[in-house]
């Protein structure tokens, strides 16, 4: 039963976080403060959760060797300018098949 | 499968503009390199002692990866339900931050539109949203993302949750280098750029990697958003004091 408690908490408050973003007043969002935090905030999450996915596993360090080399693989895509899915599939490829050679 | 993804038929003919992938075609690939990892959640939580209606349920209704997690991580190491929710919370808290970026991309209007695009403000689409070069390709990326990514999602939740022995891992395709490799292509063209942005990346990165072994999940990435802040202050700052604006403000124009 604290299951079920938990799980629906979890379920409504994770949905309220969302909507109360994309409800924000129009005058909150529109102050040009709020305006610029609003713009630039996002790459400040997702670079900080690039480092956390490539480097971390749950609260600790993971520094994990396929994972990272397929990382790698993606950033030599990105800077020979491939296209997206390339650019995913380098990743997938090396940190796999690094893996299947029994690395990490 | 990635590997095994067709080219999406409703792909413009034109190619778009070199550092902005089409809108459909980067929404199909993340939902389709992102949602198999649905497969693991479903094996996780099963193990971690929830039947698979309880798993199924998280994924349909709180549909953020990270917080799902973080509440049967709890439950599997034996901690009290309740204090999984207050993890799961803390991590489903910069949906909130990023819903203030998308309330003005998305534009959704009425009640009902609103209330349907929150359940989708999450990591993923909003990488996609911001990586487009107007709002209406913003709009479509969004809209692709959330469409594909809660269908895949939700399969294979119940996939994993009812078949959790007989499936191999995830990772095992490179999913986890995946994850990563996704949000730093997205943001790529804002980073080489350089300029405020790239700080802005660089400070959230390092803020995560200093602050990862002391504070619990989900508190390091929403304090990354201190490195935004740093700006703001500084612009605001100016635009009080006496000298005139320099001119930054072309930030916030941008999607």
């Amino acid at each position: 039963m604290t299951l079920w408690i938990a799980i629906v908490g979890t379920a409504v408050g994770c949905y309220l976080l969302k909507l109360a973003g994309l409800s924000a007043p129009r005058a909150l969002l529109d102050h040009p403060v709020v305006a610029h935090f609003a713009a630039i905030v996002p790459v400040a999450l997702l670079a900080a959760l690039v480092a956390q996915q490539a480097v971390t596993s749950g609260p600790s360090f993971d520094f994990d060797l396929p994972r990272l080399a397929g990382l790698a693989a993606a950033v030599a895509a990105l800077l020979l300018r491939a296209p997206f899915l390339v650019v995913l599939l380098a990743a997938a490829a090396v940190a796999a098949g690094l893996r299947l050679l029994g690395l990490g | 499968m990635s590997e095994a993804q067709p080219p999406p038929p409703s792909a413009p003919a034109e190619p778009a503009p070199r550092d902005h992938p089409s809108p459909v075609r980067s929404g199909l690939a993340v939902g389709l390199a992102v949602g198999p990892a649905g497969i693991a959640f479903g094996t996780a939580a099963t193990t971690a002692g929830l039947d698979v209606w309880q798993t199924c349920v998280l994924s349909l209704l709180a549909f953020t990866g990270a917080s799902q997690f973080a509440l049967i991580g709890v439950v599997a190491g034996g901690g009290s339900p309740l204090w999984g929710g207050v993890g799961a919370l803390l991590l489903g808290a910069r949906n909130t931050l990023y819903g203030l970026r998308l309330a003005d991309l998305l534009q959704a209007r009425g009640p009902l539109r609103r209330l349907v695009a929150a359940h989708g403000v999450i990591d993923e689409t909003t990488a996609v949203a911001i990586a487009q070069p107007d709002p209406k390709s913003a709009r479509t990326a969004f809209a692709v993302t959330y469409a594909t990514l809660f269908a895949l999602w939700n399969a294979t939740t119940a996939l994993g949750a009812v078949a959790a022995d007989r499936i191999g891992d995830p990772d095992a395709f490179g999913l986890d280098a995946v994850g990563p490799a996704i949000f730093l292509a997205l943001l790529w063209p804002q980073l080489t750029e350089g300029g405020t942005r790239l700080r802005v990346a660089l400070g959230g990165a390092a803020i995560l990697l200093a602050t990862t072994a002391f504070l619990p999940p989900g508190v390091p990435v929403l304090l990354a958003a201190a490195a935004a802040a740093v700006p703001v202050a500084a612009q605001a700052l100016r635009t009080a004091g006496a000298r005139p604006s320099d001119g930054n403000g072309d930030e916030r124009d941008r999607p």
